[in-house]
This record gives C-alpha cells, sequence and structure tokens, in this order.
C-alpha cells in the first residue's frame, strides 16, 4: 500500500470521531430525566391540554400567551375541553408546577436547552 | 439515462424512502426495527464500507502520478513555482491540503464555458461562476453545523461546544414564521443555509444545459434524500413536534448498547432517522464517498512528489 501509515491514520481518526458518542456514553450513566410532580399537580391530574401536547410542544402555548397578552391583551386561554386558563406562567403554570429544579430543568437540562423564561420572570423560591 | 427519468427515478427513490418508514411505523408500528435494527445496520455498512472503500484505493497502484496542479512546478531555481498549488514538499502539500478541505478552492476557480453572440458574431467566453462553490461552502459548514448540534442527541452530558453552537447558530431568536405559534423554538440559520444551499446545488444541474447533460440518478438522488431529511428535521423542529426528550433516550441507549424504544415518539421521527439511515448506508456507494478522496488524489494533491519521468533522472534533467 503506498502512503500506507498515513492513510491508516486518517482512517482511524475519520471513523473514531463518528464513533465519538460510543466512547464519551460508555463512561456516564445516562440517566433519562425523571421530571417530578407536586402533589398539587397530582392532585389535579389534567394539565392545560392533553400531556402528550404538554411534552412535545408547551413552549409555543408559552409562546402564543405571551404575544396574546403583551400584544393584545387577552388574559384568558379556552382548552380544548373548554375550560377557561388564565395565560400566566407564573400564576397559572407553577401554580401546580412549583418545583422548577425538580420539574423544568429535569428535561429542560437533559436536552441542554436553555429557555429564556427567567431573563424577566422571577423564579419562583424553592422551599428546600 | 434522460434527464427527465432520472429526475423522476430520484424522486420515486426518496418518496419510497419516506414511505417504508410512515407505513412501517405508522401503521405497522414496527418501532424496533426502525429505531434499533436498521439504524445499527446502516451505521455498520457505513463503517465498514468506508474502511474497505478506502483500504481499496490505498491498495490500487498509482504507477504514473501526473500532477494536474494549477501552479508552476518547481524545476530550476531560477523559475519562479508556486510552492502552494504544486508543492514540492510536505509542508506545501498540508498548506494545499488544508486550503482545499477547508475552503474548496478548487471549485472557487470554476468558470462556466458560455456561448453567446455578439453583435451578431458566435462567442466562446468563460464566464465567472462563484455559486457552485458559493452554495458548496455554505452546504457543508451548515451541514457540519448541524450534525454537531445534534450532539445534544448523542451525548450526555452534552458537551459545552454543542451549547455554543447552538447559542451561535439561534442568536437571531426568531420564530420560523410571523405568525402565533410559530415564534419559538427559535430558528436555526445553519437549517436555512443548508436547504437553500441543496436546493441551488439541485437546481443548477437542472437548469444548466451542460450539467443537465452529465448528472445522473446518482447526482440527484443524495441531493434530494439530503433534503428530505433537512426537510424532515426541520418539520419536526418546527411544525410537527416530536417528544424529543423520549428521541434522545432512544439514542443515548443505541450508543450505550442497551437499545430502548419509548413508547410515543412521533411517526416524523422515524422517518428522519430512516432517511438517515439510508444515506450513510448508501454512502460508501456513493459520490459521496468524496469525503474520504482528498488522501488519494494524487494528481491534485501529491503527498509525495514523484519524478515526472523516470528516465528524466538518468538524463539529470529537472524533476
Amino acid at each position: 500500500m503506498y502512503d500506507g501509515g498515513k492513510i491508516i491514520i486518517g482512517l482511524i481518526i475519520g471513523i473514531g470521531l463518528f464513533l465519538s458518542p460510543f466512547f464519551y456514553n460508555a463512561g456516564s450513566s445516562a440517566k433519562p430525566p425523571d421530571p417530578q410532580l407536586t402533589k398539587k399537580a397530582k392532585e389535579a391530574k389534567v394539565c392545560v391540554e392533553p400531556t402528550r401536547y404538554m411534552r412535545e410542544s408547551h413552549f409555543t402555548m408559552l409562546d402564543e400567551w405571551r404575544h396574546t397578552v403583551v400584544r393584545e391583551g387577552e388574559r384568558y386561554y379556552k382548552a380544548a375541553d373548554g375550560k377557561i386558563y388564565y395565560k400566566s406562567l407564573q400564576v397559572t403554570c407553577m401554580n401546580c408546577h412549583s418545583d422548577k429544579t425538580k420539574f423544568c430543568d429535569q428535561c429542560h437540562n437533559y436536552m441542554d436547552v436553555s429557555p429564556y423564561c427567567w431573563d424577566c420572570h422571577i423564579a419562583p423560591e424553592e422551599k428546600k | 439515462m434522460n434527464f427527465v427519468l432520472s429526475l423522476v427515478f430520484s424522486s420515486l427513490a426518496v418518496l419510497v424512502v419516506v414511505l417504508i418508514p410512515w407505513i412501517g411505523v405508522g401503521a405497522l408500528d414496527l418501532t424496533t426495527l426502525f429505531g434499533v435494527v436498521i439504524p445499527y445496520a446502516a451505521l455498520a455498512t457505513f463503517i465498514v464500507g468506508i474502511i474497505v472503500r478506502v483500504l481499496n484505493w490505498g491498495r490500487s497502484p498509482v504507477p504514473y502520478r501526473i500532477p494536474t496542479t494549477a501552479g508552476q512546478m518547481w524545476s530550476f531555481p531560477w523559475i519562479k513555482s508556486n510552492p502552494i498549488d504544486n508543492p514540492k514538499g510536505a509542508g506545501g502539500v498540508v498548506v494545499r491540503m488544508l486550503f482545499e478541505v477547508l475552503t474548496f478552492r478548487s471549485l472557487f476557480r470554476n468558470t462556466r464555458l458560455e456561448y453567446r453572440r455578439v453583435e451578431g458574431v458566435p462567442r466562446i467566453n468563460y464566464e465567472w461562476e462563484k455559486w457552485l462553490w458559493l452554495a458548496a461552502i455554505l452546504f457543508h459548514y451548515s451541514f457540519l453545523v448541524i450534525f454537531l448540534r445534534h450532539f445534544r442527541f448523542f451525548m450526555d452530558p452534552v458537551p459545552g461546544f454543542v451549547t455554543l453552537l447552538q447559542n451561535l447558530d439561534g442568536f437571531m431568536q426568531m420564530g420560523a414564521a410571523p405568525f402565533n405559534g410559530f415564534g419559538l423554538p427559535g430558528v436555526y440559520i445553519t437549517d436555512m443555509l443548508l436547504m437553500a444551499a441543496a436546493t441551488w446545488l439541485l437546481l443548477r444541474r437542472i437548469l444548466y444545459s451542460q450539467l443537465r447533460y452529465l448528472s445522473l440518478p446518482a447526482d440527484y438522488f443524495p441531493l434530494m434524500l439530503i433534503l428530505s431529511l433537512g426537510f424532515s428535521g426541520m418539520l419536526m423542529r418546527y411544525l410537527f413536534r416530536v417528544d424529543i426528550v423520549k428521541v434522545k433516550e432512544l439514542v443515548i441507549g443505541l450508543f450505550k448498547f442497551h437499545p430502548v424504544v419509548p413508547d410515543g415518539i412521533g411517526v416524523l421521527f422515524f422517518i428522519h432517522l430512516f432517511i438517515l439511515c439510508v444515506l450513510i448506508a448508501y454512502f460508501p456507494f456513493s459520490k459521496l464517498m468524496h469525503l474520504g478522496w482528498h488522501l488519494f488524489k494524487p494528481h491534485k494533491e501529491p503527498l509525495q512528489q514523484q519524478p515526472l519521468c523516470p528516465a528524466c533522472e538518468s538524463l539529470e534533467l529537472p524533476r
């Protein structure tokens, strides 16, 4: 093989880079996130919309709320089941999901998402 | 193959690639097959295929290297040579290859032959043509950034460079469309650039008559596959979302050889994944192997300059 050494070194580096997630994850525990519901949330049983929608798209709803509240002054949201909710992150969402570190941050950290909610809103104080 | 036929053939092939997981997961619920078995098989094909292909190239004899580089080769000290374009030593080769790999220098030299009439007289001109270079470099760097951004699904905990890339890429903090409900998640610049550049790379093969003549399904198919990969990914981010926490559980499971397929991942994810599997399984057999060509272009990248003709040595002529 001509320049065999160089080719094989190049090949090992290239393939190694492609396989890096295998090596990286081998050492880590990689526990899936475990968002905890508070007692209040458990008692309420239902969120504003079905769980699946909330897991996939809660931020779309929050963004929609933000726009309609700030720009159009509409403060009430009619859910698919007909229930009316007051559009507010701190008053409505955080009323049940009051435990930010055990709820919001669980998945956000796992997925490396840093929502800018808390640039303006004040994160609730948590009882330790 | 006629170009309309090539286009139809490639589009149909991509359509089949999209339909297989759509039916397989959407109707038949074969999540283990599409979430575990096929990804492993595709990755194995990708890795083994690349190794075999590269070793094969390495073993092929190159009896007579003919450098066809653009610059003046070194001959006599009093003839000015171009040490980067036509390198003499290893240093020049490294510089040349860095330019080539990182800035696509040979594409920058691209010109386009144009036939036109100037005042009734036929003329052939070599026209300025940087669009290929521009689209290619945008496409490749966007693809790299998008690939590296995906490491937030591949690695736990997420490494810092991924966070940095995400922040830089999404720094516009702008929604996908100026309507309510499209404000989040924020748009990534590379998503748009990749789609625009790949669309141009496909369009130029259709619009320019010379390229239309040269293009084959092997040219259209990978481009369409990548376009549909990007399109499905963007759909998943901006419109029909899937549960990405479960997606990451699946992906990390694959990388830890503990595959688990959580319930309730949308079918769109499996379509995206299957397109990717087809792309990487097809990779070693296709023109996409240009990934590994740079080490094997003796005429362009002379890793080791050979004498132009062995006989010249005995004649004591310049090499």
